[in-house]
């Protein structure tokens, strides 16, 4: 059914209403998507030189983008994950990312471990709050979906109320948000010093980006071992596939959602935390980073963990790589550029097969 | 009994008039003359009952309320109607606002131009403004509609709401355009001469002796007669289209499109149709808002203002139903704006959880919102106006109701 083995796949039946797939128009062939995205990529990188930026500085925003994309890695993996069990796109996603952020900045301030570890910019502390946010997060969105999507899902609701839903609890996430910690920017570590390290090549990493594309890496690793090689995993795999079947074969589906919203969660509070050490805490955060979540989700194949990883990492580079020669604030607007050209050429993503 | 009171009193009769016949059942004739009869005692019992700043307040509220109304009516014909799912009327909300904005200001002048500056600006009237706008916004809906509506439902919503930003990016950026990241200020306020000296030139002099007790601040009272006409209009248009055979078969599409397509109709061409009819309907909403701003920038069109709240009006109001999307407009502008008043009431008690709670209390509405929203979706998808399924206006209700 799949190419990739851990692909969760998105074998809905399309509704009546759902357009006609468009695979016959574009075959089955993924090739001409990843030419094409090469092609952009070379295309950025002449644009650049045609501005006058060294390979150095095209070199350096490729890491940077790298680095962004491991922060947006940690949100579409749950958003994937979200999508491939429940079939739905999920747009609370990025407020779920915030709240980790701010409930690990809250815990910071009880727990020690402040002072700097090594060459990076955080302590203990951080990363302890972290871990200690995931299982928060977690819980706050199993209690979401105790509310509002499980009886939506009783009673088979159509994906348009199940997004609905979801910018219902996206609204109240953000009030909560807003009511504890008001509308103010916080820094983890108020005025620390991040000196970049000097690789080979020219290339200047801060070692924070270093951690967060480690970490990034690890979780997506994680997850493609949980649903590789556990029976929680081939549980998901299969209420991905098929919720009836599932079903009948023994399996309980409300466990296995309950395990998606509890992975969601948990990387979403770690990919929260990653970004507001990157940049800072703010209650809008995670809503800036919902498109280019959607965005690097849908390039990878919607319900592929992996395919989500390497999406990411795509938005992330085109983002960064673009500023070469275009203003930096229209950033998100090539990555939504790329991402509807994906939705409209190969809405499938590069990732799955579609339909099965 | 003061004059001046009266003579704002008298902008509300005809709005008054208009959603009376909008509301009360019965026949024609019953309905015209019990408007009539409502029209001027509840205008009476508002001029005499409020004062100059609550009246006030009442026709600017009633202003921004029927232009979330007309924009939650464009939504109502794009999802309503045919089951598009449009996250992106800021979109067509800020190419309207923009376009109107630019085609009736004037260029800047003299030491104006050195720190504003706009691509052109043809000092047209009003009406041109709007038409030019809605027009626009048309042609980008069709831009937009041709590649992305074949899309399934929420990659739909998610393709439209990046077409959004990327457009509100434009407007942030490009300072030749529009005056980039700056607002773009004096977008002129139509009939303004009616409340301001010198008065119109076409206005007859007992008009002019009628208004004379009011002055440039009681302007609101202008810009609602008007924006409540442009929303009649556009109103007894979409009532018109979506009883006719048209706006049937639309709803075909919408819920059986395999049949509908075999019964021959052409359902890419169609579904584009209303996608259109919505996004020109969004651009004029836009148009009347620069108008009631008279001073606009790229921040007004954030998701969250100017798409997601709409999304909640409509579907609290009711998907599918025009009256249902104006009284959704009506009820979340209300709990939106109403919120500050509550917030007050609760400070006392806000102060008990904590003491800074109160000054973060506006950020309740958020979670109103949110909970009115989840209500609506679990226990009243259909909203408070449910649509209403008829086949044929000339066919029973009971026959027609199942």
């Amino acid at each position: 059914m799949t190419t990739d083995n851990s692909t969760i796949a998105t074998g809905d039946e399309p509704p009546a209403q759902e357009r006609v797939s468009r695979e016959g128009a574009t075959g089955n062939s993924r090739w001409p998507l990843y030419i094409a995205i090469i092609a952009i990529f070379v295309l950025f990188w002449v644009f650049g030189a045609i501005n006058g930026k060294s390979t150095t500085t095209m070199l350096n925003l490729t890491v940077e983008g790298i680095m962004l994309g491991g922060i947006l890695a940690l949100g579409s993996v749950g958003l994937t994950l979200v999508y491939g069990v429940l079939k739905f796109s999920n747009f609370a996603h990025g407020d779920m990312m915030t709240i980790g952020a701010f409930v690990a900045f809250a815990l910071m301030q009880v727990l020690p471990g402040y002072e700097a570890i090594g060459s990076f910019s955080f302590g203990w502390g951080l990363l302890l709050a972290m871990i200690l946010a995931a299982p928060v997060v977690a819980a706050l969105s199993l209690g979401v979906d105790f509310a509002l999507f499980r009886p939506l899902r009783r009673r088979g609701a159509s994906v348009v109320l199940l997004t609905m839903a979801s910018l219902a609890a996206m609204f109240f996430l953000r009030s909560i948000i807003y009511l504890i910690w008001g509308a103010d920017y916080h820094f983890y570590y108020q005025g620390r010093a991040n000196p970049a390290m000097q690789l080979p090549f020219g290339i200047t990493i801060q070692a924070d980006k270093l951690f967060i594309l480690v970490l990034a890496l690890l979780m997506v690793g994680l997850v493609w071992v949980l649903l590789e090689r556990t029976r929680m995993g081939k549980a998901m795999r299969a209420t991905a596939n098929n919720p009836d079947l599932a079903q009948v074969r023994g399996i309980n589906t409300e466990r296995v959602i309950q395990w998606t919203w509890i992975i969601a969660g948990s990387l979403a509070a770690l990919g929260g935390v990653m970004y507001g050490l990157a940049s800072q805490v703010r209650p809008e955060m995670g809503f800036v980073l919902l498109l280019p979540l959607f965005a690097g989700t849908i390039l990878g194949g919607i319900g592929s963990p992996v395919g989500a990883f390497i999406g990411a990492m795509i938005i992330g580079v085109a983002f960064q790589l673009s500023s070469a020669f275009i203003d930096p604030t229209y950033g998100p607007g090539v990555a939504f550029m790329l991402m509807i050209l994906v939705l409209i050429v190969r809405p499938m993503g590069l990732f799955t097969m579609g339909g099965d | 009994m003061d004059s001046a009171q009266l003579a704002r009193g008298s902008f509300f009769i005809l709005p008054l008039f208009l959603l009376g016949l909008m509301v009360i059942p019965g026949s024609r004739l019953v309905k015209v003359v019990l408007s009539i009869i409502a029209a001027f005692v509840i205008t009476w019992l508002l001029a005499t009952s409020l004062n100059a700043g609550v009246f006030t307040y009442v026709a600017s509220f009633s202003t921004m309320a029927m232009i979330y109304a007309i924009l939650s009516l464009g939504l109502n014909s794009q999802w309503g109607m045919s089951g598009h799912v449009n996250f992106g009327i800021a979109a067509f909300f800020s190419i309207g606002a923009f376009t109107s904005a630019l085609v009736t200001t004037t260029m800047p002048e003299g030491v104006l131009a050195s720190y504003s500056a706009q691509a052109f600006g043809l000092g047209m009237p009003y009406l041109v403004g709007i038409l030019v706008a809605g027009i626009v916004s048309a042609i980008l809906g069709w831009l937009v509609a041709i590649p992305v509506l074949r899309l399934r439902a929420d990659f739909l919503a998610i393709a439209t709401l990046g077409i959004a930003e990327i457009i509100r990016l434009i407007f942030q950026n490009e300072r030749w355009l529009a005056n980039g990241p700056q607002p773009l200020r004096g977008i002129p306020q139509p009939w303004l001469c009616l409340v301001k000296q010198p008065n119109c030139s076409w206005e007859p002099q007992w008009l002019v002796d009628w208004l004379s007790p009011l002055g440039a601040r009681d302007y609101s009272f202008v810009n609602f007669l008007i924006v409540a006409v442009l929303l009649a209009v556009i109103y007894l248009l979409l009532e018109r289209i979506s009883n006719s055979p048209w706006g049937r078969m639309q709803r075909a599409i919408r819920d059986e499109e395999q049949s509908a397509a075999m019964s021959g109709k052409a359902v890419t061409y169609f579904r584009i149709q209303s996608f259109v009819i919505g996004s020109f309907i969004m651009g004029v909403g836009g148009a009347i808002y620069a108008s009631y701003m008279v001073a606009i920038d790229y921040s007004h069109f954030l998701p969250l203002y100017a798409t997601f709240i709409i999304w909640v009006m409509l579907m609290l109001g009711g998907s599918g139903n025009n009256k249902g999307a104006i009284l959704g407009a009506f009820v979340i502008w209300f709990v939106w704006t109403g919120t500050e008043t509550m917030i007050d009431w609760l400070a006392p008690a806000l102060r008990l959880i904590s003491d800074d709670l109160p000054s973060r209390g506006a950020y309740l509405r958020w979670m109103l919102v949110a909970v009115m929203l989840g209500a609506i979706v679990l226990f009243r998808p259909q909203g408070i106006l449910k649509e209403r399924k008829r086949v044929s206006d000339f066919m029973p209700r009971a026959k027609a109701g199942k």
